[in-house]
């Protein structure tokens, strides 16, 4: 590579009780793309945070085309030429593309030039946007595209993604990919985050791997097997989830012809959902975010009834059950959101354990709860599941997102649910406890359950699953045989009978 | 500059350190308020706090503290269970008044008859009143989503109406030379809520209170509906996912508390008030949303602060007597410790840092 963009030596950032960044320095050039890799809580995020100035570094010093750069704040890191866009959107749903933009700017223009410009750069680098569009109707990719081109608006030199294609289909990321190659083209520089080593593989030129908190090893990932770059990741080898080969049984679960009306203005509507879970089979269900996964788990879970018959469980309707009478009967479920959703944050795990098992783990007796029992429940959920935590009377909130997600699908297979639906199993979850948790769901239709597992990681669903589907605006598509499935084609399914924008990227 | 950094959870320590120094810096404020309004700053907060419990006139209101504190503490316990729910009933004053209306009104049905269970159908009568003044909100909110805090609010100016009609005609004493008012309870045996125990102020309210002491306190800590309730306050959504029915939840909280409050209102108007007058409440239902949340809306807490409360009440009559401070400054008293308390509050949930450290993301 040619002249080095942004130079990092020495720094370290230590939290109480934690070193984030211990000692690191690495090197990004002019006009490539570079990954940092690493599991959740290796320190990536820290570390751009103090590149786009919202983390001061407690030592260690940066310089950006050979000046030293310390930015106070991200307003100072901007102005220097660095962007950055974040893995969660800060868009207002109400608002359209450019009035969410120009909220963004210190110096709005009015909104008819910035229109304009918003319509040549999204042209220019092949991200179809239309500046006039309210947010809360677009798909997550073209969110993201309103993020990418508040961005670009900036002209800037270095530009800082975080875990930009955890909410895209195939075809989506395709896009993206043609865009930041473009944009390399012209001497822009990427700081890539991501822990999609095939992507990687794919898209960048080099990858500092991080691990707690410290360099390990810097790579180029063209020439290096994903294997290798993820036991750099974790240090050691790497448990691959195995299968046993199981026969299927009974349909355990049945949905026919399901349709619901949105629950909020920007909830979806299920439309016409017809799917069967058979005991010992694994049903994944893929899709972008918010087409109707929240919706299908709130159906399932009983917190939204259905028609009776709409819903049936090894034969019998259960759709105007609540959620409580639907446990007893062996339909368990674990939404994506953990705290506020699947556990309350200001309970401890004895009491976040007690939340749904009241019933199978026989918690109460005449209305009064035993609390013995319920924390013998949370300490065994504890160790099994490997939850890091001082113990059963920490609240939940207190728990970093991995643990507490590792404690609720815990909490819910030992259990011994019969049908077990599960939205985002590992989000969020390293890869180490990723594959313990991918596992489990295995060993559990090993032993006759019926799973349908909800997710947007395309390589867990295909690693688990032996059928598969996808949601898109509420609608299921065909259910199909998972191993016989191409990327293109699980991207068409994503994608639904009216396919997106379709970019007309340049070659 | 320090500044504050949000605690991983919530401080045991400083739940229960908070409301003393609250009480501590009121005292000092309150001090301050009072010097500046010419008095001594120690003399009156001495009259307030010190003379009622161990001064020269004590034995006259230590009983009047029982009495003051019992129906705030058995309002604010029925409230803290709404508000720990997130459903704010802040018409406990009306359900207190219907209490009175229909637990007077049960009585007097009786008039001159004496029995032995004239008393229990009162009790049952007050629980009823105002059990059915808290089902109006609670059955609108959940059939239509109306507010119930509006609409409790607004019922205690139907019940005050209610309350002068009823002291003007239907309940008006028909000996009483056509003064407004009821017949008075105290003269009628089996429907006066006497003391227990001569001068101790001890009467069947005290008891009541203590007893809805207990059973909160147990309903919190030992019982699905009380798990139920905590539940759907701090997280509600995880509660519809638990399995909990939010509508059930509503009428079963505003129920409670407008039976309780309801309970305390006849205790007042068979026992201290003796009749149903025009300006019977006094605001305790009020009051008692104070006492709630300085007592944590925990039961054993809300003991404390009722009687705390009770304290500064008798106290600030006290003072304004024997030391002419104006019943205005009482009351700034007593609103500044509900703000002091709600002030140090912050410290159970964050610390106080010195600059430069950042919080781990």
């Amino acid at each position: 590579m040619s002249t080095t963009l942004l130079s990092i030596s020495g720094l370290t950032k230590a939290y109480p009780g934690v070193k984030a960044n211990d000692d690191v320095s690495f090197e990004v050039a002019a006009g490539e793309v570079h990954a940092l890799l690493g599991e959740n809580g290796a320190g990536k995020s820290t570390l751009v945070k103090m590149i786009y100035g919202l983390v001061k570094p407690d030592s260690g010093t940066m310089t950006l085309r050979g000046a030293p750069f310390a930015p106070s704040e991200p307003r100072a890191a901007r102005a220097a030429g660095v962007a950055m866009v974040f893995q969660h959107f800060s868009l207002f749903d109400a608002m359209s593309v450019a009035e969410n933009i120009a909220l963004g700017m210190e110096r709005p223009p009015r909104l008819r030039d910035l229109a304009t410009r918003i319509r040549d750069v999204s042209e220019q680098y092949g991200l179809p946007l239309d500046p006039g569009r309210r947010v809360g109707d677009l798909s997550a990719g073209e969110r993201q595209r309103v993020e990418i081109i508040r961005c670009l608006l900036q002209d800037p030199k270095l530009l800082i993604m975080d875990e930009p294609t955890s909410v895209l289909t195939p075809q989506e990321v395709e896009i993206l990919f043609a865009t930041l190659r473009k944009l390399t083209a012209e001497g822009v520089s990427i700081l890539y985050i991501s822990h999609k080593l095939e992507e990687i593989r794919a898209l960048c030129d080099r990858a500092t791997i991080l691990r707690q908190g410290r360099k390990v090893a810097s790579c180029a990932p063209a020439t290096t097997t994903a294997r290798v770059m993820a036991e750099r990741m974790v240090g050691g080898a790497f448990q691959t989830p195995t299968r046993a080969t199981r026969a299927t049984g009974d349909i355990a679960l049945d949905i026919r012809d399901l349709s619901l009306p949105p629950a909020s203005a920007f909830g979806t509507a299920l439309k016409n959902v017809s799917l069967a879970v058979r005991q010992g089979e694994i049903l994944g269900i893929g899709g972008v975010a918010g087409n109707g996964q929240d919706e299908l788990l709130a159906a399932l879970s009983g917190e939204r009834r259905s028609p009776d018959d709409a819903l049936r469980l090894f034969g019998t309707p259960i759709g105007r059950l609540g959620p409580e009478a639907r446990r007893k009967r062996g339909l368990l479920c674990a939404p994506e959101e953990r705290l506020g959703h699947a556990a309350s944050p200001d309970m401890s795990l004895t009491e976040n354990a007690f939340l749904t098992a009241k019933d199978r783990e026989r918690l109460t007796t005449r209305g009064f709860i035993g609390w013995r029992a319920a924390r013998g429940f949370a300490e065994k959920i504890i160790s099994s599941f490997d939850v890091r935590t001082p113990g059963p009377d920490t609240a939940a909130r207190a728990l970093s997102g991995g643990n507490l997600q590792k404690f609720v699908i815990g909490r819910e297979m030992l259990q011994r649910p019969e049908v077990f639906v599960v939205n985002q199993p590992t989000w969020g979850v390293d890869a180490a406890a990723a594959a313990a948790i991918r596992q489990a769901l295995l060993d559990l239709t090993a032993k006759g359950a019926a799973v349908i597992c909800i997710s947007q990681d395309l390589d867990e669903l295909m690693e688990i699953s032996d059928r598969f589907a996808a949601l898109n605006e509420g609608r299921l598509s065909d259910i199909r045989p998972a191993q016989a499935l191409s990327v293109e084609e699980i991207g068409l399914m994503m994608g639904g009978a009216q396919d997106m924008e379709v970019a007309h990227a340049p070659a | 500059m320090p500044r504050l950094e949000r605690r991983p959870q919530p401080s045991a320590r400083w739940t229960w350190l908070a409301p003393p120094l609250a009480v501590l810096v009121t005292m000092v404020a309150g001090g301050a308020l009072f010097a500046a309004l010419g008095e001594n700053p120690f003399e009156a907060i001495r009259t307030i706090f010190w003379d009622p419990l161990f001064g020269e006139f004590a034995f006259y209101y230590r009983p009047q503290l029982l009495v003051k504190a019992a129906p705030l503490i058995l309002i604010a316990i029925g409230l803290s269970l709404g508000f720990r729910a997130g459903i704010w009933n802040i018409g406990a004053e009306g359900q207190y008044i219907i209490g009175a209306i229909t637990g007077a009104g049960a009585g007097l049905a009786f008039y001159p008859m004496e029995g032995w269970f004239i008393f229990p159908i009162m009790i049952v009568a007050g629980a009823l009143g105002g059990f059915v003044w808290g089902m109006i909100p609670a059955i609108l909110r959940a059939r239509f989503g109306t507010n119930e805090i509006l609409v409790s609010l607004m019922l205690v100016y139907v019940a005050e109406q209610l309350l002068a009609k009823m002291a003007l005609g239907l309940l008006r004493n028909p000996e009483g030379r056509g003064f407004p008012g009821s017949r008075n309870l105290q003269h009628y045996p089996s429907a006066h809520n006497a003391e227990l125990v001569a001068n101790t102020g001890i009467h069947w309210g005290v008891v009541a209170a203590l007893i809805a002491v207990i059973f909160a306190y147990v309903l919190l800590t030992r019982h699905l509906l009380g798990y139920q309730i905590k539940l759907a306050g701090q997280a509600p959504r995880a509660a519809r996912f638990a399995g909990v029915n939010p509508a059930r939840l509503v009428l079963i909280c505003l129920g409670l508390s407008g039976a309780l409050a309801g309970l305390a209102g006849m205790f007042e108007v068979a026992g201290p008030a003796g009749q149903i007058t025009i300006d019977f409440n006094v605001g305790y239902g009020f009051t008692a949303i104070i006492v709630a949340f300085l007592g944590r809306l925990h039961p054993v807490g809300i003991l404390l602060a009722g009687l705390l409360m009770a304290l500064t009440y008798i106290g600030g009559e006290a003072a304004s007597s024997t030391m002419q401070l104006p019943m205005a400054a009482i009351q700034i008293f007593q609103g500044m410790l509900l703000f002091f308390l709600l002030a140090v509050d912050v410290l159970t949930n964050y610390r106080v840092r010195a600059r430069k450290t950042e919080v781990a993301p």
